[in-house]
């Protein structure tokens, strides 16, 4: 093979490369920053905590969530009907991808993902979550400031000392 | 014949329209009265509402874990923050945060909601006066 056409192989090499780090590096952005929102969910969902993303359980476990709202993690979250069902539409429309379940039910917590225990448990120190300004490992927006909005970028991350 | 027909229309309209701004903006007042009438249907001897009984229920457990005041503060000019979660929770007396008291369909919904996880029961209309009573007693 001619040096040119080698030349050539390798720049496009060096090209694809670069565009797959790119796309590599934007999808894991994303992942960090979650886009889907409605009114209702934001009001109503985000009154007590943080609105969470729909992404971060399956179709089924915002099912369940939802048909419970009255024995809500220990509060009364109840709804009228029509709002309820047109969050859970919204959930469900924008839920994760089921990654199994646990005795055959629907992880009902985030928290209980191990989506969640991976991002969470390796770096940081048990302590935290008992933490005054945290409190919870509900309380996202305690760490990740702009929660609220969806974003969990590192650049947002501030853990409380 | 058709114009009286109109006149009686127009005025449903306006009616209507004014309905719908009463309904879309209500006061603190508004409710107390509500409540005031409620509680003196359902007990004719009812004779007003106290700041200082609603003062005593905000801040009391009612045999549960939790108070109104568990995540409203014990001062509610100040915020107050989720027993459970953590979340800040606005102000809730009106003096502080001019929202409060303003929705009818907000105003049911907590106090069903809340009621129910303090007292595990519905607040009847004597309490829900008692404490905007009290929560309109506090001043910056």
């Amino acid at each position: 093979m001619p040096q040119h056409a080698l030349n050539t192989l390798n720049n496009s090499a060096a090209l694809i490369m670069a565009a797959a780090l790119l796309l590599w590096s934007t999808a894991w952005a994303d992942a960090k920053r979650f886009t889907a929102t409605d009114p209702a969910w934001k009001t109503e969902c985000g009154s007590c905590h943080v609105p969470y993303p729909p992404a971060l359980l399956p179709a089924a476990s915002w099912r369940a969530i939802m048909s419970g709202l009255n024995q809500h993690f220990g509060t009364d979250a109840s709804l009228e009907p029509q709002i309820a069902a047109r969050i859970t539409a919204f959930l469900v429309q924008h839920a994760g991808r089921d990654r199994g379940s646990t005795h055959g039910q629907p992880i009902l917590r985030i928290t209980e993902t191990a989506w969640f225990k991976h991002e969470h448990e390796e770096e940081l120190p048990a302590a935290i979550w008992s933490h005054p300004a945290v409190k919870s490992p509900a309380n996202c927006g305690a760490c990740h400031t702009r929660a609220a909005d969806g974003d969990y970028s590192e650049a947002t991350l501030r853990v409380p000392r | 014949m058709r114009k009286t027909g109109f006149y009686p229309t127009l005025a449903a309209i306006t009616a209507l329209a004014a309905g719908i701004a009463v309904a879309a903006a209500e006061t603190p007042t508004d409710f107390l009265q509500a409540y005031a009438a409620e509680a003196k249907t359902a007990d004719h001897r009812f004779a007003g509402f106290s700041a200082e009984r609603g003062m005593k229920f905000f801040t009391a457990t009612h045999g549960g874990e939790w108070s109104c005041a568990s995540c409203h503060s014990q001062t509610p000019l100040q915020p107050g923050q989720h027993a459970m979660t953590g979340k800040a929770i606005a102000p809730l007396a009106p003096a502080a945060n001019p929202e409060r008291f303003t929705s009818a369909s907000k105003v049911e919904k907590w106090f069903r909601r809340n009621c129910n996880d303090v007292l595990n029961r519905a607040c009847t209309a004597v309490e829900k006066g008692d404490i905007l009573t009290y929560l309109l007693s506090l001043k910056p």
